[in-house]
């Protein structure tokens, strides 16, 4: 047996770690949640570190998963060992070639972090819908429970293929098994080197196609020999399970960890056996301990081998005094007789057990990581003991509409007192995950503890709350699951303590550690009356640090994560205080010792400060409070708002009942509007005397919390007291009054709008018409100027010029208050389409940040107007957004062609001079959409006139009812990110410019994967270093605009907000009016590009001065009337792209890393940027040949 | 031909023409440009440790920002294995000059904290600089700030760096002291080998059209050499120590004054910036030619010919502008 070393990791860097050893390719596409194993792949290739043999892994990045199984399809073909790992719907998109791969007998491996299938609606989480599509691949499929089988059984996996020749799907739970970091025993290289037969290795290579000789394999075949030639694989499956056993056996000699196929696990004389596969088995496996020790014959069936799905072993695992069994599956197969393993097990069992069969049920759980916990696993011990057990049945969940869920005991807990359970509620800026899993990798790393740590996000990217559960003790932790029990529970930020019961999770005699400002003496009266009855019915002890003062001290600015960390260790007991602050500080040197001396400094310092300033509270007797919590949505929301959505925002979700939720995935528009955010320390407050109403600062708005009206001066009689206006400036809006609101709830305070302001107190130039104020102070009375700007009635939409800005933007907003980042990029282009067209738009949106902002529950940011009209959204995938945007177009312009048809026949009926100026309308203008919704609501009116008269064209006048609305117009967006644009969807985007549909498609170019988390893209810029291009992307960004102006029959511009607006505007008005495809290429500065998000416009400018971004429209239109369609918008480059590449760390992180090929990638960029221009000035200046072939 | 060699620091030179901190030292090709053209020892570029601090900062916080908030993206950069955002590049210039040319190199640095002053002066000894340059380049904006106070923070630096560093160590400094002479000896007495006269601040202006304050390097003009001029006329034979002239050093005849009042070396920046680096070549001719001319054999010959203790009215370097225009009918007595 080996030494051991243990690591405290996740486990996708534990899979990684073993995948990277043992492959020469690696080919990869990110994907939640499997993106980190892929990441760790890339930084370990560009570090050069090697395999097994000694040589480094080639990792390519591919445009696709599909693209991804195809490049490991030929590298296999072609002799090289090679790995993949997805999740989701990139295994899906991964099939086509699994089963080539499986046909054809080759050895590899896919590492899953098994994720659920987007249905009704997409989820990240883990599930195992995806793996179950996988099963009829011929692929074998191993399953791990924890991080320590899954490091396991990726190297079985590994050595098992080789053997049998049959492609293995190595699966884990995604987040649960994926994300979590625990303590692992790691396999050591010999054992990695014992347990692969380089003969093996060998034999592989040399079925590999080479022309030195040669043979063909992939023939097509008729229908006299495929069937033979496809049971010719059989004696390769029979073999496969005794080959990965015999595997099992030979790491356990190494290892001493011995693993069985069908494992089981339990009282020897159990009548009830659960059977399961994946992270649950370790859940259930302490809980039929539990419970066996508590009186019970139970047992748990661990399936790690699904497939090929061996009856005979399965059944001999069983005990033969079960009498039931119930299925657990992982996975929702609608219209099925069961799940797909509750299927296996009967027909398992049938094929070896007929004539002696238990009784057999199978139930659904943990769809989406919903929990899955010791209450809820006797709940189904307690099912099987019923005279009657529910079969098909669902648990963790209360259906109220199919009755198949099964009842439990929630407070049921099977925790042992010697587990430290520590909950941290942090915001995601402060640094409290990051201290987290230093504190675990400390415990794990310096003690013989055992340690856990899960982390739960929310699904906001600004201002997110995370959740850290960690677990300490001496014995192995198979606790996979919340936290709902813990003795130690710290509070980071105030707010929260007014937002949700934070407390309600402790237990009796627990601590709790609370950031605050309030000093010991004051901080009591501070808590909100549920937190002091918690405190003093628990009889906690109660600490208090002002966390913020104490890094502010120590120049770590609001990262508190160091002082927190060192507060947890200093009263939890975990570690002897003054080991663990040693230890927090060889951390600090570990984590921060390459960053510079000062980082390391700064946080030092911030330890030695803590302690001094950590107090424990003196507990009163009695509650003194009456604060409420705060309600999760606003007084005024809808029921449905308020009874589900709010639920979710309550962190109550997971009790909402069946019946509650859309059948069809169906949600109501704007509902952020009454979800009340807080965030902002400081917001906008507008000066209107300095003023000079140019709209910049509502059109950067990212989250439309800036908006503008000018209005009738006489609504101002009602007005509050503090409410601002001023007489509007603008000529044509003379009688008016003006206003800029800012809406202090909903502002995430990225002052971008103040950065972007031009106009200056002459009195004091630091001063501009718009200023960041501390919000508290403000909060209550700008709410309610908030309140009544919205009741000032807009304007008449045929008032505002849009070309010009200072008018547009009194457009209002249907893109309101997104999740998306302080200072997002991306959503003032969205926000701008919603203005402009937003209440005749229906949106195909691919999957991706804008996605993500634009549609995770439980509040959504597309709204509506006073009419009740707005943007219908939908998002299909990340691969098919054009085509799910052409499907829209095409629909509607059939649907129109209808009604003009059925108007046409109908002249009679609504009147010839009525139909025939609903057929000819032009609708080109706010005035011509207005007028033909008056006309349409005419003929409407005529229509039921009509059948109310009953004359007999009845079905004809009710089918042209249900259309006649497409006689208004309808536009179709289609927005995504460079990841869809330029990778995954661009065969897709292709077609759809190459169509000569009217369809707009807005591509917000933030130049890496944004949502996964800034991986390389093809619109990634040469220099700029990206998750997968570690060493500074050596090849140049693709020109998406070049590629779509070949066509010369789409509408292409690249525009850049930050730079000149007023050519944003322009290009998004003629992309509409253009009556094809469009394209728009938007740059969207990212948190991805490490810049200051609050000035980032700047950035933007420096883009465009330096050439790096170029603006341009080309407008086919333009060309039938004989002139260039192309103008370019740019001036020539000024800036040296090295001035703009410093604003940024994605650049200057090269600089840093590698000044070598810094100095050579950024001269290159630098000719980019001259033959770039030269090409473009020459396109945009070149005589324009007509189609007579004139100059 | 007049003997053109000086003695710098202990640092025996060719000629008193030294490049000073510049852009044109921050390459090894300018550096060697420059050498080529007759430099006798070059100033590099400065190292300033707060810039270096202020990158590390950034870098962490953008390395940090935003990271795990969210579940799909806990992470936004990949963790690169070194940085480069320390004084590795500056150090590395160093090492590569002195294996590249054959005079003296003088490192400049700009710190903000003792430690940084001393470890950052290890490192360029370590390196390999012949000497170093401190360009203690701070403006008191604090109001209760003392001058005495602003004296012992330059002397404290000086004092540390001397401890932490065997080679010369000279000191570029402003004129802006109520009494320079009594800096110049404080300075002298806690070690300084060389007094460089004078720095040259950044000059901030006004944009009118963004009303926003930008800094704004201005070249130095010949008129600039007035003010060291006097300086080293009146320190030169009581304060025992190099100095170094700069700010408006133009052609060979800044050259000849600088040393008539007793500077050791010239430094040039604005010049080369404006003529090129090849007007070095003439400025070495221009000298040669002048000296020739007017029959003078070595620099050690002119120096300090006419600083004040040599000069034939001394009270001349110390008379104030008004007092010249007094001075047409009144006697000199009169006003003092």
């Amino acid at each position: 047996m080996q030494s051991r070393e243990y690591k405290t990791i996740d486990g996708n860097e534990a899979v990684a770690n073993i995948a990277y050893q043992l492959s020469d390719v690696i080919a990869i596409y990110p994907i939640t949640p499997a993106s980190p194993m892929g990441e760790w792949a890339d930084e370990w290739s560009s570090k050069d570190k090697q395999n097994l043999w000694g040589t480094v892994p080639h990792v390519v990045e591919m445009q696709s998963e599909g693209g991804a199984a195809g490049a490991i399809h030929g590298a296999l073909q072609t002799g090289a060992l090679a790995t993949t790992f997805t999740a989701s719907q990139g295994l899906l998109l991964m099939l086509p070639n699994m089963y080539k791969i499986a046909g054809e007998l080759t050895p590899a491996v896919f590492h899953i972090a098994a994720r659920s299938l987007a249905a009704q609606g997409l989820s990240i989480f883990g599930d195992h819908s995806d793996i179950m599509a996988a099963r009829m691949t011929g692929w074998a499929m191993l399953g791990s429970a924890s991080v320590q089988e899954a490091h396991d059984f990726a190297l079985i996996s590994h050595s098992a293929t080789l053997k049998s020749r049959i492609p293995f799907l190595h699966f884990f739970d995604g987040f649960r098994t994926s994300h979590e970091i625990t303590k692992v025993q790691m396999i050591p290289a010999d054992v990695v080197r014992a347990m692969i037969d380089d003969d093996l290795v060998q034999a592989h290579r040399e079925r590999g196609l080479s022309p030195d000789r040669p043979f063909i394999r992939g023939t097509a075949q008729n229908p006299d020999v495929y069937f033979q030639a496809r049971e010719t694989v059989n004696p390769f499956y029979d073999a496969c399970p005794r080959i990965i056993q015999d595997t099992m056996d030979e790491f356990a000699a190494l290892t001493g960890r011995q693993y069985h196929l069908y494992e089981y696990h339990g009282a020897a004389d159990a009548e009830r056996v659960i059977v399961l596969m994946g992270s649950g088995c370790e859940a259930a496996h302490e809980t039929v301990d539990y419970l066996n020790a508590n009186g019970e014959k139970v047992g748990l069936l661990k399936v790690r081998l699904y497939r090929p799905f061996v009856p005979e072993l399965f059944a001999d695992a069983l005990p033969e005094t079960v009498k039931t069994l119930a299925v657990l599956d992982r996975t929702k197969e609608p219209g099925s007789v069961g799940e797909p393993l509750y299927q296996d097990a009967i027909t398992a069992l049938n094929e070896t057990r007929a004539g002696k069969m238990p009784t057999i049920i199978g139930g659904r759980y943990g769809l989406s990581s919903k929990e899955f916990t010791p209450a809820m696993i006797k709940g189904v011990f307690d099912n099987m003991s019923a005279a009657q057990p529910k079969n098909h049945f669902t648990v963790g969940i209360f259906d109220d509409v199919s009755h198949t869920s099964i009842d439990f005991d929630a407070a049921f807990s099977i925790e042992p007192e010697t587990t430290v359970r520590a909950v941290f509620y942090g915001l995601g800026s402060d640094g409290t995950v990051g201290a987290n899993k230093n504190a675990i990798k400390i415990i794990g790393e310096n003690t013989e503890n055992y340690a856990q740590g899960y982390f739960v996000y929310d699904s906001k990217k600004s201002g997110s709350m995370t959740v850290s559960h960690l677990r300490f003790g001496k014995d192995a932790i198979r606790a996979n699951y919340l936290i709902d029990k813990a003795n130690f529970i710290a509070c980071h930020q105030p707010i929260f303590m007014q937002q949700i019961d934070v407390l309600e999770a402790a237990v009796r005699g627990g601590t709790f550690l609370y950031n605050s400002p309030h000093d010991p003496e004051r901080v009591w009266d501070t808590l909100p009356r549920k937190a002091q009855e918690h405190i003093i019915e628990k009889g906690l002890r109660f600490y208090v640090i002002d966390a913020y003062r104490v890094a502010h001290e120590a120049g770590m600015g609001r990262r508190i994560n160091t002082v927190m960390q060192v507060c947890f260790f200093a009263i939890s007991g975990v570690m002897p205080r003054d080991e663990a602050i040693d230890a927090i500080k060889d951390a600090i040197r570990k984590t921060y010792g390459n960053k510079g001396q000062e980082v390391v400094d700064k946080n030092i310092e911030a330890v030695e400060r803590t302690l001094a300033h950590l107090h424990e509270v003196s507990i009163p007797q009695t509650v003194t409070s009456v604060a409420e919590m705060l309600p999760p949505v606003t007084a005024n929301a809808p029921a449905f708002v308020r009874d589900v959505l709010g639920e979710m925002i309550a962190r109550r979700g997971d009790f909402i009942p069946v019946s509650s939720l859309p059948v069809d995935g169906t949600y109501p528009s704007g509902t952020t509007q009454y979800e009340k955010r807080n965030l902002a320390l400081e917001i906008p407050e507008w000066d209107p005397d300095v003023c000079i109403q140019c709209g910049k600062c509502a059109m950067v708005c990212p989250h439309a919390v800036i908006r503008i009206k000018a209005y009738d001066g006489a609504v101002l009689e009602s007005a509050p007291e503090t409410f601002k206006a001023t007489a509007a400036r603008d000529r044509e809006w003379s009688d008016m009054m003006y206003t800029i609101q800012v809406a202090p709830e909903d502002c995430t305070g990225c002052a971008l709008c103040v950065d972007v302001c031009p106009a200056k107190n002459k009195s004091a130039v630091n001063r501009r018409a718009i200023n960041m104020t501390p919000q508290p102070p403000i909060r209550d009375q700008e709410r309610e100027n908030w309140d009544f700007f919205l009741e000032i009635p807009e304007l008449d939409r045929r008032q505002i010029k849009t070309t010009s800005i200072r008018q547009q933007q009194v457009q209002q907003p249907l893109f309101e208050f997104s999740g998306a980042c302080a200072g997002c990029g991306e959503t003032p282009y969205i926000k701008l389409v919603t203005q402009l067209y937003g209440d005749r738009s229906v949106i195909a949106n691919a999957t991706g940040c804008s996605s993500i902002y634009g549609g995770n529950l439980p509040t959504t940011p597309y709204s509506t107007n006073a009419d009740n009209r707005g943007p219908a959204w939908s998002n299909s995938l990340f691969e098919d957004n054009a085509e799910f945007g052409m499907g829209m177009r095409v629909s509607l312009d059939a649907q129109a062609q209808v009604a003009a048809e059925l108007l046409m026949s109908m002249r009679d009926v609504v009147g010839a001079d009525l139909a025939d100026d609903v057929l000819n309308a032009d609708q080109s203008d706010e005035a011509g959409i207005y007028e033909q919704r008056e006309r349409v609501e005419l003929v409407k009116e005529r229509l039921q006139a009509f059948l109310s008269s009953a004359n007999g064209h009845g079905a004809q006048v009710r089918r042209l009812l249900s259309i006649a609305d497409m006689l208004v117009k309808k536009n179709v967006w289609v927005f995504g990110g460079d990841g869809w644009a330029y990778d995954i969807g661009f065969s897709g985007l292709d077609h759809v410019l190459a169509s000569d549909r009217n369809i707009n498609i807005l591509v917000m170019d933030t130049e890496v994967y944004s949502n996964t988390g800034g991986q390389m893209s093809k619109s990634t810029p040469r220099a700029a270093v990206a998750k997968f291009a570690a060493g500074g992307k050596p090849a140049a960004k693709k020109d998406l605009g070049l590629m779509a102006m070949s066509y010369g029959s789409a509408y292409v511009a690249q525009v850049a907000m930050g730079a000149r607006d007023e050519q944003t505007l322009r290009a998004f008005i003629e992309a509409e009016a253009y009556p094809g495809p469009s394209l728009i290429i938007a740059y969207s500065h990212c948190i991805a590009h490490g810049i200051n998000m609050g000035t980032a416009m700047r950035n933007q400018q420096a883009a465009v001065k330096s050439g790096q971004w170029l603006l341009y429209r080309y407008n086919p239109l333009r060309a039938e009337a004989g002139q260039n369609p192309l103008q370019l918008d740019s001036r020539p480059p000024k800036l040296p792209v090295k001035e703009f590449f410093r604003m940024e760390n994605r650049f200057r992180m090269l600089e840093l890393s590698k000044p070598e090929v810094s100095r050579e990638l950024f001269r290159q960029a630098q000719e980019d940027i001259h033959t770039r221009w030269a090409l473009y000035e020459y396109l945009a200046s070149r005589p324009y040949a007509t189609t007579e072939g004139d100059n | 031909m007049p003997d053109l060699t000086t003695t710098y620091l202990g640092l025996k030179l060719k000629s008193p023409l030294v490049a000073s901190a510049s852009p044109l030292s921050e390459n090894l090709r300018g550096i060697r440009r420059l050498e080529d053209a007759g430099a006798s020892a070059i100033v590099l570029y400065s190292l300033f440790e707060e810039q270096i601090k202020q990158e590390r900062e950034a870098t962490m916080h953008f390395m940090e920002y935003g990271t795990d908030s969210f579940a799909e993206a806990l992470t936004y950069f990949p963790e690169p294995e070194t940085y480069h955002a320390g004084p590795e590049s500056y150090l590395e210039l160093i090492r590569k000059a002195k294996a590249s040319v054959d005079i003296p190199i003088i490192a400049s640095l700009n710190g903000t904290s003792i430690g940084g002053w001393t470890q950052f002066a290890q490192n360029m000894q370590s390196a390999g600089a012949d000497a170093i340059e401190l360009n203690i380049y701070y403006i008191p904006s604090d109001v209760d700030m003392t001058g005495t106070g602003v004296e012992n923070t330059y002397r404290h630096i000086l004092t540390a760096v001397k401890q932490a560093v065997n080679i010369p160590v000279a000191v570029k400094l402003s004129p802006y002291f109520s009494n320079y002479a009594n800096v110049a000896k404080q300075l002298v007495d806690a070690g300084a080998d060389g007094l460089v006269m004078f720095n040259r601040f950044y000059q901030p202006d006004i944009d009118l059209e963004t009303l926003q304050v930008k800094p704004n390097v201005l070249l130095s003009t010949p008129q600039d050499l007035r003010l060291p001029l006097r300086w080293i006329a009146m320190l030169y034979g009581r304060v025992d120590v190099d100095f170094a002239a700069t700010s408006g050093i133009h052609q060979a005849e800044d050259v000849i004054k600088m040393m008539m009042v007793g500077a050791s070396v010239t430094m040039m920046a604005s010049a080369l910036l404006k003529h090129g680096i090849d007007h070095l070549r003439t400025m070495q001719a221009d000298l040669i030619d002048w000296m020739t001319v007017n029959e003078y054999v070595s620099i050690e010959q002119m120096r300090g010919s006419m600083s004040q203790i040599n000069a034939e009215d001394p009270s001349a370097y110390e008379r104030a502008q008004y007092a010249r225009a007094l001075s047409s009918y009144s006697s000199l007595h009169d006003i003092r």
